[in-house]
């Protein structure tokens, strides 16, 4: 796990103003640093620093799969051998149709998968498609795998990073 | 599955944008120009163009995606075996907790996942002590040990 690296007040109300978005304008960046109260070189140094210390993961859009007629996404899992666990799930974050791909605990016996990829697709059917490739990847050190579909959206507030 | 069917269209330089501008954004004086160039149309259009998909909920958000635990809070995913008959209760019992930043009924014995954004790491495992008590089922704690995170690239 990397370290934490230091946010300070400056960079929290940076966090603050853009947490929501970019301003849409033709000088985005004067236009945060008008809010935060600092001037807009200040405001790209630190959202450059951000970037590079990986506090801001990219800079850019994020479509709405469903929006855009990707109405399959299933959370596949699967388990995987440990001494190969990091290479594959890299290898499997690298699927351009994968979005995330995490490793976490098992809760053996009744969890036993331990790399997590979210898969998308135009539907279900595309979505299983996609899993196949998956398990064609993750080859002879994969045991099981399976795809949990959602069945519905029960909470969705998303993350306020920042008060 | 609860989706709104809707067909918006999109043309060329509506696909070429969202392509485009799921890489990366630049941090510059004036950066839609930048990225207008790039893509051969104007900076107005770009910026109505960016405006338009966004009020259209063809983009959820644009602009910086911030690492949440890198600032300072806690982070994780939990899963619960919720028995048919209960669920709705339980799933208000979930809710009710606004640590619970998502939750996903999912089709699987483990039938509901949900993601806990915390202040701080400390209140995680509290969180998920007191969603057992509050619903009397065990809560699977999934917390990623690692993140091989690219994003997702949608061809359009």
């Amino acid at each position: 796990m990397s370290h934490t690296p230091v946010i300070d007040d400056i960079d929290r109300a940076i966090i603050h103003a853009t947490q929501a978005g970019l301003p849409l304008s033709h000088s985005p960046y004067e236009e945060v640093a008008a809010e935060v109260g600092v001037s807009a070189d200040e405001v790209m140094q630190r959202m450059g620093r951000m970037l590079e210390s990986g506090v801001i993961r990219r800079i850019g859009a994020v479509p709405n799969h469903y929006a855009l007629g990707f109405r399959g996404n299933g959370m596949t899992v699967w388990d995987v051998d440990e001494a190969h666990a990091d290479e594959l799930g890299r290898a499997v974050g690298q699927l351009d149709f994968v979005s995330h791909a995490y490793l976490r605990p098992r809760h053996v016996p009744e969890w036993n998968y331990n790399l997590f990829a979210m898969a998308h697709g135009r539907d279900r059917d595309e979505v299983i498609a996609k899993a196949d490739i998956i398990r064609a990847l993750l080859g002879e050190h994969c045991r099981a795998g399976e795809i949990l579909f959602s069945t519905r959206i029960l909470k969705k507030t998303g993350l306020r990073l920042v008060a | 599955m609860m989706t709104r069917v809707s067909s918006i269209e999109l043309d060329h330089t509506d696909r070429t944008i969202i392509n485009a501008l799921q890489g990366g954004f630049p941090i510059s004086a004036h950066p839609y120009a930048e990225v207008a160039i790039d893509l051969g149309i104007g900076e107005e259009e770009l910026i109505a163009r960016l405006k338009r998909l966004l009020d259209d909920g063809v983009l959820s958000r644009f602009g910086p995606m911030y690492h949440a635990e890198r600032l300072g809070g806690g982070l994780t995913l939990a899963a619960m075996k919720v028995p048919d008959g209960e669920f709705d209760q339980v799933n208000e019992a979930v809710n009710a907790f606004p640590e619970v930043a998502h939750n996903y009924a999912r089709d699987h014995d483990f039938n509901m996942w949900f993601v806990l954004a915390t202040e701080t790491p400390e209140r995680i495992e509290e969180t998920l002590a007191e969603i057992e008590a509050a619903t009397g089922h065990k809560v699977y704690n999934m917390p990623k040990s690692q993140e091989f995170f690219i994003g997702l690239r949608l061809e359009l």
